[in-house]
């Protein structure tokens, strides 16, 4: 398992980003845009991973089969029959029971890409509204709210994890649930840290000294200033979350048939490695790989464009 | 005589006498079969996972027993074929009215450290089994055996000592039972009624099991435990039969992944491991020598929710009998398991003595027949395109199982337009589930305790703790009773067989096989023992 | 610095005992306990056997026991599962094993990272740069799981040069497989922070300044851009050698090394709670002692830093 969401690195990364000048205004997106779009791996990821979300979307109209049908005819002989061809219909060939495995892959990348976004998304929703509270407040309130920060973080992940499958059973409710608990913490540390410094600027000082509320405040000031940092740490948050999402389907606490994730998929894969079905391993891993090194490429885009300082 | 003959003189005297002590290894033959014997006589074999205990009475998985077995010697022994032969007894008597028995220990039995294997050993392992005390898993062992005051005792009615068990004198041990037991000596080859070492029980505690502590009486004794990752026995001496012995060495190694397990057999590292599902007919066509399949005494089956907390749909046998109608069990047996099981019809598997299969209607048709049986069956019942039967289909989460959940719930869909929601489960979550009747259908299998139809057939009895489903039929109630203390209990099981098929309380999918990759080197494996206990003594292995 | 040492330790008190009571709840609500069987226990016998272990007391007589006996007697109770043995026993078999294949895999990935990355940051935009990129990226991106197959395929199977598992006192032939398998995804990370780290720094004012002073580069590299580099590195090991240590079950499971990953997700599943609270504690004071280490070698790279 790895430094899911609590990796210092991104803390660092997301750090960096928080030397942009919160008063600089729009130009800073047009200028951060042109950055972005002249990186070219990053551009050559996000095409890619378009084409990924394209082939997801409009990839089921070309399948011959559904991602639970079983092709009987073939189930007994997956070795001789099952392998990828565009004659039986079977694109990604068959996987160990005789379901197509171009459906399959289909569905995984689609529950993976899910994962990835609505874990980071639940990361940043939560870690956000926490470190914003903490940070803004301050005082005891924010001493207390970032103590349980810091004992959690104490915990093992592995531990919440597998503590959380086993009491809620498993379900994709669990799942997002398992993930999110465990990965809004760093983003919660980033979002307080960026908070209490643009409390002490100016134009914050203006607005309460001109009488706005302090709800305006937080979302009509603060929270706009903080969407770079929180940009880049979700995006690298998204591959970390499929990787958390992998290790669990190892583990064999991950969803439920019908449904499928790539983890799950490359799990079952490595298993028959040597048995010469290896495109059941090949295809997902395919995806999955590529799906995580072009989500690294856009994050580190991401965070370049937006952390003038490196240019 | 000159230095360089002197030298090659002693060349060779000394190269002859290293030389004999191997080469007579090396000719050594096995004393009935004449096949030549391997130098190294070391047996290793893949285990799945850790052993719950290597203390005999507390021990309660395979794997455990497995080893139990080997380092320990109850009184009578199973042959290869699975029939009793001796083993700390010579023989036993019973009375007339079948309520006590009298074994005679043999002179020569001793433990690893010397002392005398008596009838107190006996003694003291069998009330320990019992005692509340020693929380064991298998205490119901001991009130299944029917001897006398075991229940009470368990029920901490009673003191331990008042256990139906007695020494006569050192070599003469009696057990006196409550009810007439006819499989009786068949499950003193159980672990839990194996001899225990009181006095290094009493010295070491529950570290006794540990190899520097452990003092047994079998074949073997402990030489390395090392939990997660081996266990090794070594040969023990001071074995009565110890001279009969050929094998020097068994080591367990635990290997979760049944694939990498494959691989190191593969590679050489293991004689023994068991066969992924699925993988059999390609490993039977690459290795016909080593890849083996026999029957086993286990079930598979699903097992529907009859009682109140059930679905109402599966209260009409019309509905269950259209769903195990159309599972096609030969897929499952040949294309998704394909290691040689055979598809069942029967509750019982067809391997256990004495059990004739009842003709079931079922078990005659074509699959097409079942089909269209089903299809009727299920439109009678008033389910259709209309009124579409659904439920959900539990399972505990294995790769394995939820193949064969996968292939059962697609076949319900295509052919009836059933629709089954699968859910797996984590096994504690699983077993508690349907412990307590919170499902629709649920998977369920079942491993025979000893090799007789009513261990399996009990669990289908309306009181029995076992039966999750809640099935109750009082003439299958009152078989099962007659069948306790009948002569003649065959046509009895076949008579409840019926009952089951007629009644569909359960679905049976199929009956397990040992599917193994067994080394050629290997002699001796008992494969007609379908409760596969092996006795690693009775092993040998064969120069290549 | 030693009054900060000494609140951090002080502070690490409660959350562990936090985390414990957590832990024992969260596992008492889980369906099914320790001894939920295939075959259900008639009750007289589990109420025997949970006598035995004293499961029948009320939950917070049984917490409190169990804290009782950490702290008087330095005893984490028996295992409910593996019955020969108790808690003290599985972790002291099991920890030093996971222990050393953990702290050879930590040791492997920072070594490797770190020279992949400088070696592709000096070299930046060259050959090398783009194969240490490559590779850095590859093995973060590969489920750190599939190592376990792969290798033991090659190694075991075809080339036949290691033994296919097991642990053997910890020789080196077994030790190989478990450390390449748990080391590459980390390895990974690492280079490619120290690269982008070190890039950063190359372009510092300081090493500029340094550089139009005409200091050889290798000085400039190794006096002055070193630490700096290192900073961001350092911060990212601390918890990867908790994960290293935490997350190996798929070493142990592939491999039979015998550690504690295994024992740990195990006991969850089995609802062997002695030992899932027992490996909770070790891992959680593990975490906190290393967190706090990471803290204080931050500070002694980064003068800039006070506690």
């Amino acid at each position: 398992m790895r430094t899911l969401g609590t990796s210092k690195r991104a803390a660092e990364l997301a750090a960096d980003v928080t030397d942009f000048r919160a008063v600089r205004g729009r130009s800073l997106f047009r200028d951060a845009m042109g950055r972005f779009l002249s990186n070219k791996a990053a551009m050559a990821s996000v095409i890619v991973l378009g084409l990924i979300v394209l082939f997801v979307l409009f990839g089921p109209f070309f399948a011959q089969y559904s991602n639970e049908e079983i092709d009987w005819t073939r189930m007994g002989d997956i070795r001789g029959q099952g392998m990828p061809s565009f004659e039986t219909g079977h694109f990604f060939g068959l996987d160990e029971l005789g379901r197509d495995l171009y459906s399959r892959t289909i569905q995984a990348t689609r529950t993976s890409l899910l994962v990835g976004l609505i874990g980071a998304a639940a990361a940043l929703v939560i870690g956000t509204a926490w470190g914003v509270i903490a940070g803004y407040y301050g005082g005891k309130l924010d001493s207390a709210m970032m103590r349980i920060v810091d004992i959690l973080l104490a915990i093992p992940l592995t531990l919440v994890l597998i503590l959380i499958l086993v009491v809620a059973g498993r379900s994709f409710i669990a799942l997002f649930l398992g993930l999110g608990a465990v990965s809004w913490l760093t983003m919660a540390r980033i979002v307080r840290g960026q908070t209490l410094t643009l409390k002490t600027r100016e134009f914050i000082e203006a607005a309460r000294a001109g009488g706005v509320s302090e709800t305006k405040i937080i979302t009509r000031h603060i929270l706009p200033n903080l969407i770079g940092v929180v940009i880049v740490y979700a995006s690298l948050l998204v591959p970390e979350m499929i990787l958390a999402e992998s290790f669990i389907s190892f583990l064999g606490l991950g969803i439920s048939e019908p449904h499928t994730s790539l983890g799950r998929l490359i799990a079952e894969g490595a298993g028959t490695m040597n048995y010469g079905t290896l495109w059941q391993l090949a295809f997902p891993l395919f995806f999955y790989v590529t799906i995580i090194i072009t989500m690294f490429f856009i994050g580190d885009g991401l965070r370049d464009a937006l952390d003038p300082k490196d240019r | 005589m000159t230095r360089t003959t002197k030298l090659a003189l002693a060349a060779l005297l000394s190269s002859t006498v290293l030389a004999t002590p191997a080469a007579m290894a090396q000719t050594e033959t096995h004393p009935e079969t004449g096949e030549t014997l391997a130098e190294d006589q070391t047996f290793t074999y893949r285990m799945l996972d850790d052993v719950s205990s290597l203390d005999p009475q507390i021990v309660e998985d395979v794997n455990g027993s497995d080893i139990v077995r080997n380092l320990f010697e109850g009184l009578m022994n199973q042959a290869a074929d699975g029939t009793l032969v001796p083993g700390v007894a010579t023989d036993y008597e019973v009375s007339d009215d079948n309520l006590t028995y009298t074994f005679t220990l043999r002179d020569d039995a001793v433990w690893s450290n010397g002392d005398p294997v008596t009838a107190g050993d006996f003694v003291f392992a069998w009330r320990r089994a019992a005692a509340p005390e020693t929380a064991s898993p298998y205490q119901w062992f001991v009130e299944l055996m029917s001897i006398e005051n075991a229940a009470a005792i368990i029920a901490g009615d009673m003191e331990p000592e008042e256990l139906g068990v007695r020494a006569v004198d050192d070599k003469t041990f009696e057990v006196t039972l409550s009810t007439p037991l006819p499989y009786f000596p068949q499950m003193t080859t159980h672990s839990t009624t194996f001899p225990a070492p009181q006095s290094v029980i009493e010295e070491h505690g529950a570290s006794w099991t540990q190899p520097e502590n452990m003092v047994s009486n079998g074949a073997y004794t402990l030489s390395e435990f090392n939990p997660g990752e081996r266990i090794v026995l070594e040969r023990n001496e001071n074995y009565w039969d110890n001279e009969n012995t050929i094998l020097d060495r068994v080591v367990a190694l635990i290997i979760n992944d049944e694939n990498v397990a494959l691989t190191r057999y593969q590679a050489g590292e293991l004689d023994r491991t068991e066969v992924p599902a699925g993988q059999f007919p390609r490993l039977k066509e690459e290795y016909p020598e080593e890849a083996v399949s026999f029957p086993r005494l286990c079930n598979y089956y699903y097992t529907f929710n009859l009682s109140e907390s059930g679905p109402e749909a599966f209260k009409d046998p019309n509905v269950r009998k259209a769903l195990a109608l159309a599972i096609d069990r030969d897929i499952i047996t040949e294309n998704v398991k394909a290691g040689g099981e055979p598809p069942a019809y029967t509750f019982t598997p067809e391997a256990v003595a004495g059990f004739t299969p009842p003709t079931t209607e079922m078990a005659e048709m074509t699959q097409a027949e079942r089909d269209e049986m089903a299809r009727e069956l299920l439109a009678e019942a008033g389910y259709g395109e209309d009124n579409p039967l659904s439920f959900d289909m539990i399972y505990n989460t294995s790769e394995s199982h939820e193949k064969i959940a996968v292939v059962m719930s697609q076949m319900w869909k295509q052919k009836l337009g059933v629709q089954a929601n699968l859910a797996n489960m984590e096994w504690k979550v699983f077993l508690d589930t349907r412990g307590q009747q919170d499902f629709e259908m649920a998977r369920g299998a079942w491993c025979g305790d000893y090799n007789e139809a009513s261990t399996f057939l009990d669990l289908l009895q309306s009181d029995s703790g076992y039966n999750d489903g809640k099935y109750a039929n009082e003439e299958y109630d009152a078989l099962l009773a007659e069948a306790k203390t009948a002569e003649d209990t065959s046509p009895l099981y076949t008579e409840a067989e019926q009952i089951i098929a007629e009644d569909m309380p359960v679905i049976p999918i199929y009956h397990y096989a040992g599917v193994y990759m067994l080394d050629s080197d290997v002699g001796n494996w008992p494969v007609d023992n379908v409760e596969q206990n092996w006795y690693a003594k009775d092993l040998y292995k064969i120069a290549e | 610095m030693f009054f900060y040492t000494l609140r951090r330790l002080l502070v690490a008190v409660p959350t562990i005992l936090l985390l414990v009571v957590a832990a024992f709840f969260m596992i008492q609500v889980a369906p099914g306990g320790p001894f939920t069987s295939e075959r259900p226990l008639p009750p007289e016998v589990l109420a025997n056997i949970e006598a035995q272990y004293g499961l029948d007391q009320p939950l917070w007589k049984q917490l409190f026991d169990y804290f009782y006996n950490i702290v008087v007697h330095f005893d984490f109770g028996p295992s409910f599962v593996q019955k020969d043995r108790n808690v003290n026993e599985i972790i002291a078999n099991g920890f030093p094993i996971s222990l050393t294949y953990g702290t050879l895999s930590f040791l492997a990935a920072t070594l490797v990272g770190v020279t992949l990355g400088i070696a592709a940051a000096i070299r930046h935009n060259s050959w090398i740069d783009y194969a240490a990129v490559s590779l850095g990226i590859a093995a973060q991106a590969l489920p750190n799981f599939i190592m376990g197959p792969i290798l033991i395929l090659t190694f075991t199977l075809w080339l036949g040069w290691l033994p296919g598992g097991g642990w053997n006192g910890g020789q080196w032939e077994y030790l190989i497989m478990p450390v390449i398998a748990l080391a590459t995804s980390y390895m990974g990370s690492i280079a490619r922070i120290t690269r982008s780290s070190m890039l950063e720094v190359m372009n510092a004012n300081f090493v500029r300044t340094a550089r139009a002073k005409g200091l050889p580069s290798r000085t400039i590299i190794w006096r002055h851009a070193m630490k700096p580099t290192l900073l961001p590195v350092i911060s990212y090991l601390g918890p990867v050698f908790v994960y290293v240590l935490t997350g190996s079950v798929f070493v142990d499971l592939y491999f039979s090394t015998g550690g504690l990953g295994q024992d740990f997700v195990n006991s969850a599943l089995t609802r062997d709670y002695a030992v899932l609270l027992g490996v909770t504690i070790l891992y959680g004071a593990l975490t906190v002692i290393v967190n706090l280490l990471t803290d204080l070698a931050y500070a002694w790279f980064d003068p800039k830093i006070r506690y």
